[in-house]
């Protein structure tokens, strides 16, 4: 599945599944850092939301209220790293009562059987 | 550590590396002190790169590592600003670390 | 007795279980992660409103706005309260169960 450029480096297919709710533990925080450094390594990144992680990039939060960061504003700095290919479950957010309006960034949502497709396709997977 | 700038007979506490310890403390005399610090004295250029990174910081909660600013800075002030060399030659130790620094920022995610 | 809940309840099952062992009439407060079950419109929300009928169910409104969903709609029954009213509602019931 690598692909090879032209001047010989072979670049990874690389995703990064968040399945973890924002706020209530680091882990939403931490991985969206781990995005942001892994974009620096000219991978073929892609950065996938399901379950509860389709949380992470409702509108309108506010955890000033929590005296935490409001770091779903980092999401939008995405596609400035160069990460374009973001996937969202569209049965996480049915599930859910959410829809693609409701989220901080455009994303491409998908059913869950091409996200498992996708996912099969990777050659490196970090779950969160 | 009690490392701090003094900024009008007020102290403003830093880390040992100089990066400001709480961003709501920053003005544009607290800047001017840490860029004094950096050897750095603030021209009209290092205002821009410093007002700039204060903004994407405002924008997106995170200070940008170089090769995003630079592009960003690109689109924002032109073309002739978006390169390395530009960047180098206004914060020679480099803009991540010496401009987000001056502008009170944290240091950035993935800097190198 | 006042029952809080921390976790998602689409992660784990700690809602459930209290849900099981809560006594008619007992307070179940919502809070962190498991404000998500008072959100109207989610696979949950029936199971919620019925919950809502024998418990007195609240969820604490830092935790929703920090989310997001400040103004979202809630299961019928739910009320919201600050940490006035967690404060108000352990006292009132005398003991906490966490169900972390």
């Amino acid at each position: 599945m690598n692909e090879q450029d032209t001047d010989g480096t072979v670049t990874k297919r690389f995703m990064i599944v968040n399945r973890k709710a924002p706020h209530g533990t680091v882990y939403a925080l931490e991985v969206l850092e781990m995005v942001l450094i892994s974009a620096m390594f000219d991978q073929d990144v892609h950065v996938a939301f399901l379950d509860d992680g389709v949380w992470q990039l409702r509108r309108g939060q506010m955890p000033g209220a929590l005296e935490m960061k409001d770091f779903s504003k980092t999401y939008r700095a995405l596609e400035g790293y160069g990460v374009e290919k973001i996937y969202v479950e569209g049965e996480s957010l049915a599930e859910r009562g959410l829809s693609e309006q409701d989220l901080v960034i455009p994303v491409e949502v998908i059913a869950r059987a091409d996200m498992a497709r996708l996912m099969d396709g990777m050659d490196v997977v970090l779950t969160a | 550590m009690d490392a701090a700038y003094q900024v009008d007979g007020k102290t403003v506490a830093h880390d040992e590396e100089g990066y400001l310890t709480d961003i709501g403390q920053w003005n544009e005399a607290v800047a001017g002190i840490i860029a004094e610090a950096e050897g750095l004295p603030m021209t009209a250029e290092r205002w821009e790169v410093v007002n700039f990174l204060r903004e994407y910081y405002q924008e997106y909660q995170i200070a940008p590592a170089v090769r995003v600013l630079t592009k960003a800075i690109g689109k924002k002030l032109g073309p002739e600003k978006a390169s390395n060399k530009y960047l180098y030659e206004l914060f020679p130790y480099g803009p991540a670390k010496q401009a987000c620094k001056i502008a009170g920022l944290p240091k950035p995610t993935g800097c190198v | 007795m006042l029952h809080t809940v921390n976790k998602s309840p689409f992660e784990r099952n700690t809602l459930e279980a209290c849900l099981k062992r809560a006594v008619p009439g007992a307070a179940i407060l919502l809070i962190e992660d498991a404000v998500y079950a008072a959100l109207a419109g989610t696979t949950l929300a029936d199971a919620m409103t019925s919950a809502a009928q024998r418990f007195e169910v609240s969820v604490l409104g830092p935790d929703l706005a920090a989310r997001g969903l400040e103004n979202a709609a809630l299961v019928e029954g739910v009320t919201v309260v600050d940490y006035g009213g967690f404060v108000d509602l352990a006292a009132a019931k005398g003991s906490v169960q966490a169900w972390l």
